[in-house]
């Protein structure tokens, strides 16, 4: 019995079990899934897509530590100084509304994308569907795809199976802890981190969290996979909420399809009264979730488009049209709309709202951030002391100026005040804060007593950038007069 | 301390946390070994709930590792409960776990990373520290943590609180001064003078010739005639009213109040006498700690001495 006739054999078995009803325990044991990679003699249109994406969130995840701005790493989220560095852009915590704008951003662009094309960011560009896709490559180039691994698992343990599990987890540890070390790179110097790994000095906490992304990495996208998906995934399961019945999904033609059958070499499919879908099978090998495409729009289904290139190279080689299994939405299938019929419909109430409010705080977000001043000031008066003579006749107020300058150069600060007649900076006017840093300075303001009213009076303090005026925080606060 | 005077209380959350755990545990075996028909026959299981007549929910089942991640909580809790004191007062845990112990012992730790360089700043005399810009920073923290209340961030005082950036020291100004002032604290007592100067328009006969001697706008007539009443001050004050640092009598010839320069703040200060106190920080403070926040309040007095002074202090 050749490897093939023993794929099938099993694959019969298993979907003899899941089809039939039986008395199962409220935790079933996991039916693990082999999906198959190969389709046709090259890559179908749809799984170059999910290429593309993986290699370009890959290049930007793992590349992104290792780019070099201003002497630094360009984007680095040091917790520990609590600056966030992007390119240009340091952003200390108090700008935490600038990333309440980027999670809206990516609500909003999941809602859109949702509503227009399904589940087209777990299909394509969703981490737990990425790391899976390369995980599963590593795989097949050890153990070979769909057939050759059925037969591999069910076969007793030798000294080549082992070698073969060994070399695939090794594998798949090393990308692990590769991506562990990524991601903490970007929590802390990449370079250094690198160092201190291969010196084996690596601080307590960088170690646990390489660990932990590392062992999640391995975890996820080399034993849960679809799991993650199906049972862990909050998004699997609101995205019904984000769906119409114009929402472009994968669909089954059925009244095409429909009786399905393996057809004849002597009579035509007509004659035999099939549907064009041939139940070949090829659809439910190639799903990662391990469902059949045929039984309607499912939870499972993370829309990678899978079974759609599956079932057009059969389409092809037997001669048939293309699009069996397409994207398609609920209303073109029942109402036979052609392709632009279904298109026409994408522009619909709730793709107008959902794009507008993304425009819209997207645009609002970019003026903010061009708009933001690399200057942020915390005006406090002295607690203890409330107003005090000076000489001269004079009363004397003091406060704390916190002055944060976000910019990454040493810059020159001057102080004036406005709001009461003759008041003066009696302490430096001028003051310099370093790069990136924060500093403490004392405000001292004098007024003639004769002139302040007893009691509380409201000023303004502004601090200016002394080689930008564009650069400027204006505070108010309260000057008190002597009681008399 | 506690609401829970009772140690009935502890018993009552101990038996109701222990049963939770159990419960849990053994609510989770029952349901492992329930049995139900799933798939797509004719007619499976359902949990028997009905919405709008005709939608049933039908049993999935969890993936077992699923079971598995539920048991390890439990036996988590169990580990947790025996090392750490979550069953009342009654059992504290194996390990002997407190929230102020944690609290020591990470006080412990800090002193033992920052001892040598406080220790280091400790064998340094008081000027040296004040040249040295970090130490300098750390006695500028210590100072508004602590004196800023008083004395005012800018160490510039307040009405009843001295000023520590002029030239003027009610107690003396030199390093050692500065640590006791820290140290002890200081008690500055003047006494009601009302009578002992002869009362009445005496009292503003006095307090304008104080007001002389700094040369201070003053009604010549009064000031001519308070002189010899000061005799009464003069025990404290000095015959010139130059003062005296050993008792803490201000001197009355500059141009620095304490209380205000004024006729009337004066009289105030002659009638009902003054009590200035500044608490000892022994205790509060180490002795590293009053070394930086002394050099601090030294270099805020002199900075144009302390500026010069690195190389030949070193």
């Amino acid at each position: 019995m050749n490897a093939v006739d023993e794929g099938k054999r099993v694959q019969e078995a298993v979907s003899a079990a899941t089809q039939a009803e039986a008395v199962e325990s409220l935790y079933a044991k996991r039916v693990e899934i082999y999906p198959r990679a190969k389709i046709g003699e090259r890559l179908a249109w749809f799984q170059k897509w999910r290429w593309a994406t993986v290699w370009i969130t890959q290049i930007v995840f793992y590349g992104l530590p290792w780019l070099a701005w201003n002497d630094r790493q360009a984007v680095l989220f040091d917790l520990a100084a609590r600056r966030f560095y992007i390119f240009g852009l340091v952003l200390w915590p108090q700008d935490i509304v600038f990333l309440t704008g980027i999670l809206i951003i990516a609500a909003f662009s999941l809602f859109l994308f949702t509503a227009v094309g399904g589940r087209l960011w777990c299909g394509y560009a969703c981490p737990q569907t990425v790391y899976t896709e390369l995980f599963m490559w590593i795989e097949r180039r050890i153990e070979g795809d769909r057939v050759r691994r059925m037969v591999l698992d069910r076969a007793p343990m030798s000294a080549r199976k082992f070698a073969l599990k060994a070399a695939k987890h090794a594998a798949w540890i090393a990308v692990a802890l590769w991506t562990g070390y990524t991601f903490v790179g970007y929590f802390t110097p990449i370079r250094e981190l690198g160092a201190e790994m291969l010196a084996l000095q690596i601080g307590g906490w960088s170690a646990l969290w390489v660990a932990f992304y590392g062992f999640a990495t391995y975890g996820n996208a080399g034993w849960m996979r679809e799991q993650v998906c199906k049972y862990m995934c909050p998004y699997a399961r609101f995205q019904s909420a984000m769906f119409d019945k114009d929402t472009l999904i994968v669909t089954y033609d059925t009244t095409r399809g429909e009786p399905r059958g393996p057809g004849s070499k002597k009579k035509g499919r007509a004659d035999l009264g099939l549907g064009d879908c041939v139940d070949c099978g090829l659809c439910v090998q190639v799903c990662p979730t391990g469902i059949d495409i045929r039984n309607g729009l499912q939870y499972e289904c993370i829309g990678c488009a899978a079974c759609i290139d599956a079932c057009d190279h059969v389409m092809e080689r037997t001669g048939l049209p293309k699009g069996l299994v397409r994207y398609s939405t609920t209303n073109a299938m029942r109402e036979g709309l052609d392709t632009r019929a279904m298109w026409r419909r994408v522009f619909r109430p709730r793709v107008f709202v959902y794009s507008g409010i993304l425009l819209a705080i997207t645009a609002a977000l970019a003026v903010a951030v061009a708009l933001r001043v690399p200057l942020k000031v915390d005006l406090i008066r002295d607690r203890g002391a409330l107003a005090r003579e000076a000489d001269g006749g004079q009363v004397e107020n003091v406060y704390r100026m916190q002055v944060s300058n976000t910019t990454e150069a040493r810059r020159a600060f001057t102080v004036s005040v406005a709001g009461l007649p003759g008041l003066a900076v009696a302490s430096e006017a001028r003051f310099e804060v370093g790069p990136a840093a924060v500093a403490s300075v004392p405000l001292r303001l004098l007024a003639d007593a004769e002139q302040v009213a007893p009691g509380s009076h409201k000023i303004a303090v502004e601090i200016r950038a002394a080689d930008d005026p564009a650069v400027a925080v204006r505070e108010t606060t309260t000057f008190l007069g002597l009681r008399r | 301390m506690s609401d829970f005077t009772n140690v009935f209380w502890d018993y009552f959350v101990a038996l109701i946390t222990v049963v939770s755990v159990l419960g849990c545990g053994l609510f989770l075996w029952s349901q492992s070994k329930r049995r139900v028909k799933v798939g797509a026959g004719p007619d499976p299981d359902t949990t028997g709930h009905v919405w709008d007549g005709d939608l049933q929910e039908f049993h999935n089942p969890l993936p077992r590792w699923w079971m598995w991640l539920f048991y390890i909580t439990v036996v988590f809790s169990v580990v947790y409960l025996i090392l750490y004191p979550g069953l009342g007062t009654q059992f504290r845990g194996l390990l002997n776990w407190t929230s102020s112990g944690q609290h020591q012992s990470e006080v412990k730790a800090a002193e033992a990373r920052f001892g040598p360089l406080f220790a280091s700043y400790l064998k340094m005399d008081v000027p040296a520290v004040a040249a040295d810009e970090r130490g300098r920073q750390m006695g500028a923290r210590i100072f508004q943590n602590n004196c800023a209340q008083c004395h005012g961030s800018d160490g510039r005082g307040s009405r009843g609180f001295p000023n520590l950036t002029d030239s003027e020291w009610q107690w003396g100004g030199g390093p050692e001064a500065i640590k006791t002032a820290i140290v002890d604290g200081r008690t500055a007592a003047m006494p009601p003078m009302a009578e002992a100067v002869g009362g009445g328009e005496n009292v503003t006969d006095v307090a304008n010739y104080v007001l002389s001697l700094s040369g201070s706008a003053h009604d010549s007539v009064r000031a001519s005639r308070g002189k010899e009443k000061f005799a009464a001050c003069a025990a404290c004050h000095g015959a010139e009213g130059k003062g005296n640092p050993a008792l803490g009598a201000p001197d009355l010839t500059n141009k620095t109040w304490l209380y205000g320069g004024t006729v009337a703040t004066i009289t105030e200060t002659v009638t009902k006498g003054r009590g200035g106190v500044m608490p000892a920080w022994k205790g509060l403070l180490n002795e590293a700690e009053i070394h930086l926040v002394a050099a601090y309040v030294h270099s805020l007095a002199k900075p144009s001495q302390v500026a010069a002074t690195p190389s030949a202090t070193k």
